[in-house]
């Protein structure tokens, strides 16, 4: 047996980090903008799951992982219209219409898996890509230098996202329209436009989230897929404080306490496998009661906007 | 204004998640023809396509239409993805209040609504698994697969061709057929060499394919030259192996070969042919349950299905016919 505390185990723990992140970070960061901006999307998973199969679809038939991508984004920005149109445009309850779209997904991905598929097949997704130089550092090379386009673009959508919320315009009225609408409108921001925006992209990165399951991870589709991710997602945006540094931490930690599980029961570590699996979510409720996150919650979260009445 | 909005934004939703929900029910084949239709329903757990449990059955029930001559002759139903148990127990109860003569609980977590559901229909047979307790009830069948036989045979088999000498096994929750499978598969690895190290993972879930497929690579990062494991979430197991493109693939529950047609050295099926005939045939000689059904490999219930596109040395093809020789006379107990 390899020892635990080997630098070969820790550096499997991390490289499984990294990919169990992935996913999660993709949706997370998009359901950080959507909620900066007022909405609530519940619909994170059915998105991933649509959004994961169509992905799936196109590289079963043309063998392209990038159409996939594609496919996957703009089955997220169809999505995205849908639950704007509904929350939005027709000021219906988020919470209900994010329920409904990811019943839709869930039930739209197993219905066209069945028609169009049939049964469970494998595809090459996205392969490793080894950065030059950086790839060949000891220890830490492998972990963060060797991994597909995918992962590399979840880990770079931190800081991009980070700046856009924090250094320019669109972030501040992206914020503005979810702490106060009717402030927002009154200096001549248009607050359905930002919100169709910010829950688009948010769709939008929902959908890449199902790719880098589907193309990435998994390579193949099954009927739920992504087994609740999308709502892991979104309890990592509170976790996170919709911050994306928080929400980088959530996801990590989320998927290092999973990866460490995994490796624990490898490894024959004598702890019993309910006790593993209970440890990602454990610790997930551990945090959320210790760092508390309430004070920064958009003030207008989850609330309709009616011009002129609030 | 504003409650009407919300009002149609609801039912536009309510309309679109119930037309494509994700619990399908479908019909078969429409019954045609004068004569009554045998008809026979069944709940799954997963979907009929999920490459192991619940397609096992489905794809013995189609056989068994074929073989009474189609549509016209056996009417099936099924409603799938029902991993919710009260939504399955009122499937369970809408079946046999239709009038479907078999109703089938495909799945262990259907117990208490069988026993709920069937004395209020004593006309109907109804079958459920995988278990071997009928709850003393005389229109119950329980039916259950002895998948430690088939484990123990893929486990010879991959204590002889893993590569590495290190074995790993992913399992979704450590109960039911999982389980004894995957003790029969440890029992096999120790049979050809007690000393082999097989480590083994369990993800707490039957249905997460991305936990599954960083089991598998965990497995293959320590050093694992051989995989097999249980469960429609296995197909992420697969799929990592596949990516490894070395380590080998030991299937169960349905042939798994077409995932990794180069890897996949055999599968144990599950044929529910033989039983489904056995209560087909039993009912219309009146007998409407109280036995339980077990699959071996003795009665043909249990097959070991080598793939082949991977060619097995002779000398290990041999040993593991002998494994299946000694189980079927009982020379062999597949579990410890």
């Amino acid at each position: 047996m390899m020892n635990v505390f080997s630098f070969d185990v820790l550096s499997g723990v991390l490289r499984t980090m990294i990919a169990l992140s992935t996913p999660f970070l993709y949706a997370a960061l998009g359901e950080t903008f959507s909620q900066l901006s007022g909405v609530v999307n519940l619909g994170v998973d059915g998105i991933m799951l649509l959004a994961g199969f169509f992905a799936f679809y196109a590289v079963f038939l043309t063998g392209n992982v990038w159409l996939g991508l594609l496919a996957a984004m703009i089955v997220g920005l169809i999505m995205g219209l849908i639950m704007s149109l509904v929350s939005v445009t027709l000021k219906a309850q988020q919470g209900i219409s994010g329920i409904g779209l990811q019943m839709f997904g869930l039930g739209m991905s197993s219905l066209l898996f069945k028609v169009l598929v049939g049964t469970v097949k494998t595809v090459s997704g996205f392969a490793p890509v080894k950065i030059p130089l950086l790839g060949d550092i000891p220890f830490l090379g492998p972990i963060l230098f060797n991994n597909n386009v995918l992962v590399y673009g979840g880990f770079l959508l931190v800081p991009i996202s980070w700046w856009i919320l924090e250094k320019t315009t669109l972030g501040l009225k992206i914020k503005a329209v979810g702490q106060n609408p009717a402030a927002a409108d009154s200096v001549g921001i248009n607050v359905n436009r930002i919100r169709y925006f910010s829950v688009c992209l948010g769709a939008v990165l929902a959908g890449v989230a199902g790719a880098s399951l589907s193309i990435s991870i998994a390579n193949l589709f099954q009927d739920n897929l992504t087994a609740g991710q999308g709502f892991i997602a979104v309890a990592l945006v509170y976790f996170g404080g919709w911050s994306p540094v928080g929400v980088l931490g959530g996801a990590l930690l989320f998927s290092l306490a999973n990866s460490a599980q995994l490796w624990l029961q490898v490894l024959g570590i004598n702890v019993p496998a309910s006790l593993a699996v209970m440890l990602p979510y454990l610790l997930t409720i551990v945090v959320l009661t210790v760092a508390v996150n309430r004070g920064k919650q958009p003030a207008a979260l989850n609330k309709q906007f009616f011009r002129g009445e609030n | 204004m504003k409650l009407t909005r919300i009002l149609m934004a609801f039912v536009l939703f309510a309309l679109i998640g119930a037309t494509a929900f994700a619990t399908g029910t479908k019909e078969a084949a429409p019954a045609t023809g004068a004569a009554k239709p045998l008809r026979i329903a069944v709940v799954m757990p997963s979907s009929t396509t999920d490459m192991a449990f619940s397609q096992s059955m489905w794809q013995a029930l189609q056989i068994i239409q074929k073989e009474m001559g189609g549509a016209s002759a056996l009417e099936l139903k099924y409603s799938e993805n029902m991993f919710i148990v009260p939504d399955a127990a009122a499937a369970l109860r809408d079946y046999a209040s239709q009038g479907f003569d078999i109703v089938i609980g495909h799945g262990s977590q259907y117990g208490s609504s069988i026993r709920e559901v069937a004395p209020d229909f004593p006309e109907t047979v109804f079958a459920w698994g995988t278990d071997v307790n009928n709850f003393g009830l005389k229109n119950v069948y329980a039916y259950t697969a002895a998948a430690e036989q088939g484990g123990y045979v893929n486990g010879v088999l991959a204590a002889l061709l893993t590569k590495t000498g290190r074995i790993g096994v992913t399992g979704p929750v450590e109960v039911g057929d999982a389980k004894t499978y995957i003790d029969g598969f440890v029992n096999g690895v120790a049979s050809v060499n007690k000393s082999m190290p097989i480590s083994k993972t369990w993800t707490g879930s039957f249905s997460d394919v991305a936990l599954m497929t960083a089991a598998a690579k965990t497995h293959i990062a320590n050093g694992a030259g051989a995989l097999t494991g249980s469960s429609q979430s296995v197909v992420g197991s697969i799929g990592a192996a596949k990516e490894a493109g070395n380590v080998l693939w030991f299937g169960t529950q349905a042939d798994q070969a077409s995932l990794a047609p180069n890897l996949t050295v055999a599968s144990q099926v599950y044929d529910w042919t033989g039983m489904l005939r056995d209560i087909i045939a039993n009912r219309k000689a009146g007998k409407l349950g109280g036995d339980a059904y077990i699959l071996t490999i003795a009665n043909g219930g249990l097959k070991i299905a080598f793939n082949p596109g991977f060619s097995i040395p002779a000398d290990v093809k041999a040993k593991a016919d002998a494994a299946i020789t000694g189980i079927k006379n009982g020379t062999i107990k597949a579990l410890p």
